[in-house]
Formats: structure tokens, sequence, C-alpha cells
């Protein structure tokens, strides 16, 4: 029996956390701590996640991990290392696969305190997580001719699009703007797109409209603020979501949420593990934290949510308590009681 | 007079001798001509070179006709050969007259012609054709920061080098299944090689220290893996010059934070697509870089981000900065290096010292402006040229 069900008025929600590893377990215990301090109507349940092998020989994540994912539908996860050489995949692919993570959404909004040279850039980008360029199905035709496939489904590109305008209506967006490079890849990207239109009749109250890659690209290192929400393929989708979070200072910065199927959804932050200051309460656990909050109103917390964004933003932005990679000389523990009394103040 | 008769006789056998020298990289020695000292296509009818010109679509045609205007009052010894390319036509007639007319005259200057993507698959882009029938095989792109260009980031100055003809362009789709499509990326060993060679031979001759290949090996093991490999094995040939590589996801990210570090960066189609947009975005956008496509017996020369400018067509507010340099880098390759430098300075004192800034800079300069004050300046530095 789980504390959620026992104590039901509480309204507790059950979040699998997977704390990860290098910097994970740190950071995870100080996102536990400022959910705590902001009483947020969350419980905990920790789970670790490797791979093992399964029965038929197929590389699995724990049994344990994959029950409390499903009963509880929402997951917060901390890097994850792959090891070279381990003989299995990369522990993200696996989640990946598992549970159908089929879009990957990153929300880049500039942190008022952390200066870059981009201001006022608020845009998310909706990237198809399964299929496209990275589907992995490679030949080798004659020796020195490789040929990589790229595959893009009907099912897939519908899904994603769907996505991307529940999400722009979700969250008060105003446009969604596809991707693509059909010029080129008449077939493959001009089905996506027909995909999205075909989506966007249904979805009148949001703007749609479809823009070249490298157009986007153009525009978006001159001028960011155009750009609203953007559904886009799986490798434009990796290439323009590192892009804009180097605009708003880095991966150290950056939320990341997943949706799978079956109503789950793993939130992370998408830094390395930084094994060089793991356990030294160095590290900064702003990604994750983002990352949390963009849980917290994904379950639909909202007053919760605005609350530690807040308490998180003003901390960064009063440059008092800041971590190595931010500009300061503070420790994780300093950073996080920092916006632990922020938000109690805030009450 | 001995002495000197034997000194031009060890000169031609010099001469003699390095025409035979077979350039060998990678594993199959083959004979290939070196692309960047090229002998110039011959000169006809009294020392004037003939030069495809391809207009094309949106804001093409005006700054065509802008380059002409420039010339002719610069006195510079090139006739256009006007080719123009409907692309609203379904057959292909009118690009394969392009690509006579280039391969006839060996260098050309294009605007970009628009692909209309809604049309089926047999409707190819007629850019890329052009591209792949001529296997013009490097594009070069120089992004540097310029004085009078206000922009987020200074001391940018790379050179991109992008393999050009096969990768993702290959455009070879296919639908087995309905509502499964397949397109197929195809990376060579060859065109590798070539444009990894390319890439540090130009390093080499311009002095750059350092060259980093783009790459998504990590993921793509087999086709990226591949080009990585290529490569490393062209590098090896080069030691002086530092090889480095980085994933294209987080190129764009150091691109947007720190650009500094970065010189001669090499890779194929799709990531070079995408650096070189953010590249020009960084140094002030599209209406600033020209850009070059070598092959080996042809050079078409073009702006560097190959937009059509369709919104801002015949409105008169189009940047010529783009064209007009990429003009330059065509007379340079016609070894009118006089030419070229002159205009070069008139267009870049310009943009930099008079403050003459277009629409897309944020100024109010119009087209027909900017072009006149070029001239003005490059009359008052003295030569001949047609009176106003």
């Amino acid at each position: 029996a789980h504390l959620c069900d026992l104590i039901p008025s509480l309204q507790m929600q059950t979040v699998t956390l997977i704390p990860g590893d290098g910097i994970g377990p740190e950071i995870s215990s100080a996102v536990v701590k400022i959910f705590e301090a902001a009483k947020a109507p969350v419980c905990w349940e920790e789970r670790n996640v490797t791979a093992i092998k399964g029965p038929g020989g197929r590389w699995m994540i724990p049994p344990d991990a994959k029950e409390s994912m499903d009963r509880s539908k929402i997951g917060l996860k901390g890097p994850l290392k792959t090891p070279i050489a381990a003989g299995h995949p990369s522990m993200n692919l696996l989640l990946r696969k598992t549970f159908d993570l089929y879009a990957n959404v990153r929300p880049c909004i500039s942190i008022e305190g952390y200066k870059t040279p981009y201001t006022d850039v608020n845009l998310v980008t909706i990237r198809e997580n399964t299929e496209g360029e990275y589907s992995g199905i490679e030949h080798v035709i004659v020796e020195g001719v490789v040929q990589s496939i790229k595959l893009i489904t009907e099912d897939a590109s519908r899904r994603i699009a769907e996505y991307a305008f529940e999400y722009a209506r979700n969250n008060q967006r105003s446009s969604v703007t596809a991707v693509h490079k059909a010029n080129i890849m008449r077939m493959s990207d001009g089905l996506f797109l027909r995909k999205c239109r075909e989506v966007a009749e249904t979805y009148k109250d949001i703007k749609f409209t479809e823009m070249y890659l490298d157009t986007v690209c153009l525009n978006m290192v001159q001028d960011p603020t155009q750009f609203d929400v953007l559904v886009m393929p799986n490798l434009y989708g990796d290439i323009l979501s590192d892009l804009c979070a180097g605009l708003i200072g880095g991966l150290g910065v950056t939320p990341s949420g997943n949706i799978g199927a079956n109503g789950v959804a793993i939130f992370e932050s998408v830094h390395g593990t930084a094994p060089d200051i793991a356990g030294l309460d160095l590290a900064n656990p702003t990604a994750l934290l983002l990352s949390a909050v963009m849980m917290l109103r994904h379950m639909g917390h909202h007053e919760h949510a605005t609350r530690i964004q807040t308490a998180c933003f003003d901390t960064i932005r009063d440059k008092k308590v800041l971590t190595g990679d931010l500009g300061g000389s503070s420790k994780c523990s300093e950073f996080t009681a920092d916006i632990c009394h922020r938000i109690q103040d805030l009450d | 007079m001995m002495a000197r008769s034997v000194c031009s006789l060890s000169g031609t056998l010099k001469l003699a001798l390095s025409n035979q020298l077979t350039r060998v990289y990678g594993a199959a020695p083959q004979r290939y001509k070196s692309t960047y000292i090229t002998i110039p296509p011959p000169a006809r009818y009294g020392g004037r070179h003939t030069v495809t010109l391809i207009p094309g679509d949106g804001i093409g045609p005006e700054l065509a006709n802008h380059v002409c205007e420039l010339f002719r009052f610069c006195c510079v010894p090139v006739d256009f050969e006007v080719v123009n390319v409907d692309s609203s036509m379904a057959s292909e007639d009118d690009i394969d007259n392009a690509i006579m007319a280039i391969r006839r005259n060996g260098v050309a200057l294009k605007g970009n012609i628009e692909t209309n993507h809604n049309l089926p698959p047999s409707y190819k882009s007629r850019n890329n054709l052009l591209r792949t029938t001529l296997d013009l095989y490097a594009n070069v792109m120089h992004c540097q920061s310029l004085p009078g260009v206000r922009t987020r980031h200074r001391n940018v100055d790379i050179v991109i080098i992008r393999e050009n003809t096969e990768g993702e362009y290959s455009s070879l789709e296919h639908e087995n299944v309905t509502g499964v499509v397949e397109c197929l990326k195809i990376i060579t060993k060859a065109k590798s090689l070539r444009i990894a060679d390319y890439a540090f031979r130009t390093a080499r001759a311009k002095g750059r220290r350092l060259v980093t290949a783009v790459h998504k090996a990590n993921i793509m093991k087999l086709g990226d893996g591949l080009f990585l490999e290529c490569c490393k094995e062209v590098a090896s040939g080069y030691p002086e010059i530092t090889f480095d590589s980085m994933i294209v996801d987080n190129t764009t990210m150091q691109l947007v934070c720190r650009p500094e570090q970065f010189d001669v960066m090499v890779m194929p189609n799709l990531y070079g697509n995408v650096v070189s947009n953010v590249c020009a975005g960084l140094v002030g956008g599209p209406g600033l870089v020209p850009g070059a496509n070598y092959g080996e017996d042809y050079a078409v020369f073009e702006t560097g981000t190959r937009n059509t400018g369709k919104s801002i067509a015949n409105s008169n507010t189009a940047n010529p900065t783009a064209m007009l340099l990429a003009s330059c880098l065509l007379l340079d390759h016609l070894k009118l290096h006089a030419y070229a430098s002159m205009i070069r300075r008139a267009v870049l004192s310009i943009l930099t010292e008079t403050q003459l800034h277009t629409a897309d800079l944020g100024g109010k300069g119009s087209t027909s402006e900017v072009v006149q004050s070029v001239m003005n300046a490059v009359q008052s530095t003295g030569p001949q040229t047609l009176s106003i």
C-alpha cells in the first residue's frame, strides 16, 4: 500500500522518480526538497533504471521500474549514463521504446537572471521521437556506399501533429509552425506536412504555418521571438531543440518532457551526468527543477508550478547564490535552500 | 644567355612533370585536377569571358540586373549569357538548357529557382538537379563578422565546406507500404574523401589551423561513421592542421554560444544546410553572405543561403550585397582579381563606412540606392568607368 493511497484526502499524486547517475541523485534530492517546501501534491516513488537482460535475450528496464511507471504514469528522470561497449543500447533509448515516448517537448524560455545574447526567447520545440532519420536502419550497399533510411509514417506524423496542437491549445499558444524540407525530400517531409495540415483543419483556433528548416535556422539566430510552437520530425527536432537550448543558456537550464502513448509522460534533464562534480554538492539543479515544473503543469497544478518557477528565477536573477556553471561559487544545497526560502516567503 | 635558357628549360620541365603528378589520397589513387588552382575557362573574343547568368525567381532577376549594370559600369570584361529557367514548367527543358550553357561557358552566376513543394516528387528541385548534374561537389561559404553590421556575436570567421551532391539530397524516396515512406540518405567513400580533401586543401591554402567535421555518427553509425572515417584519413595527410569532430546538435548549440571557436567546418549535405544558415544568421542575415559551388570542371556562384526572397521581390528593398560579393567571387575565379578587389572594396565600404543599410539590416536604403553608392565608390577610387 502506498502513502498516497493510504491518505486519499491529501490528494497526492504518485510520481516515479529516477535519480539517475553522476549528479543525478543530488539534483533529484534538491528537487524533492523544493517540492516539499512548496507543499506540491506529489508523492515520490524512487526507482533505479539499469539495463537488464530479460527472457528471450532482449534488453529491458527492471520490471519494478516499469510497473511503477505504468501505475503512476508520470516520471521525473535525472541524467543516465550510457557506458561505452556495454553491449546494451542507451538507457534513454530503452525507456523510449518501453513507453513509446513519441513526443519530446522542450519549452525554451529566456531566464531573466541568466544573460545570453538572446533575450525574450519564448518558444517550444516538439520533436517526433520514434522514427525519422533515427530509425537506425542502415546498410552497406557495396563497399564504400552506405544508405541510411529515414522513415516517415502517416500514423507517427499524425500523432505528433495532434500532440503539438493539443499542447498549443492547453498552454495558450497562438501558433504552430511545421518545420520541413519538402522541397528536397518531397515524399517523406511531404507526408509529414500533409498530416500537419490535416490536423490543423481541426484546430482552427491555432494558427498554422510551414517553414523550411534552413529558413527557421536563419531566422532563429536573428530573431527568435517570431517563433511560438515548432513541430518537426526527429533529426530537425534534435538540431533545433539543441539550438534553442543554446539560445537560452545551454542544457544546464533547459527543461524537457517526453510524452508517451497510454498517457505516460517522463520529464527529464537533458544534460550529462557530470561525473567530475558528482557527489561534491556543486551541481546545478535548475534543469531538473524546470522539468519538474513542466511536470506539474502537465498534471494541472499550475499555481504550484508558477510558485516554484518564480522562486527559481528570482534566485537566479538575484545572483547571490549561483552554482558554478551559472557564474557563481555557491553549493547546490545553498542554491536549493535559497529557493525553498523564497517559496515559503511567497506563501 | 646560357644561364637564362637553362633556367627556362628547368622551369618547363617542372611544369611538364607537375602536370603528370597524380593526386593520391585515401585508398584508391585517382586522377583529379586540383580544383582551386583551376585553369580559368578560356577567354574569347578579345579577352572577354562569357558567363552564364541564371536570374532565377523572386529577387533573383532584379539582383542579376544590378550585377550586369555594375559590371558594365566598371568595364569588367565579362559578357553574360542569360538563361531563364521557368520554375512553373513541368518539363526540364529549361534547366537542361541552363546546364548546357554552363558546360559551354564553364562558370555561372545564379539566383535561386523556386521549388513548389506541393508538386509531386516527379518535379525535382531545379537547383538540386543543376548541382548534381554538373557534379558541383563543394559548397563553400565564408561567414565573417563585418564591422558595419551590428550582430550579437563578434569575431565570427568560419569557412563552411558542405558536400553538395549526395547525402540526404539524393532524392531517392519510395512508399512500399501505404502510409510508410522511406527516404534514402546515401554516403559514399569516394565523395566523402573528395570533400574532405577539398576542405583540407582549402584550409591549407588559406592558412587555417583547424578543421571541424560535423556529423551524427553516434546515431547514424554506418553513414556518418563512414564520413568521419574519411575525414580522419585525409586529416592524417595534413599534419599542420588540427582535425576535430563535433556532433551536429552540439555544433548548433556551440555556434549560438561561442561561434569564435570554429575555423573551417566540413560536413555532409543536410548538416551543411543547417550550419550555413545558422552562421549566415550570426553574421547578419541572408543578404550579406555569398556562396560558391565548385566542381571538377565548373563553378557556379550564388547567394550563400539560396533564398528566392519571394516576399520582397520587385519592391527594391532586397540587400544586393550577397549577390555583388558572389559576383566578386566569380571574378576571382576568372582571375580578374583587380576588378574583384575593386568591387568588393566598394561594396564593403558602403556597408561599413557609409552605413547605407537595406531593410534587412535595419536601415531604410533601397537596393538601387545601395548599387548606385557602390558605383559612386568605384568611380571615386579612380579606375576608368563609364560615365554615370
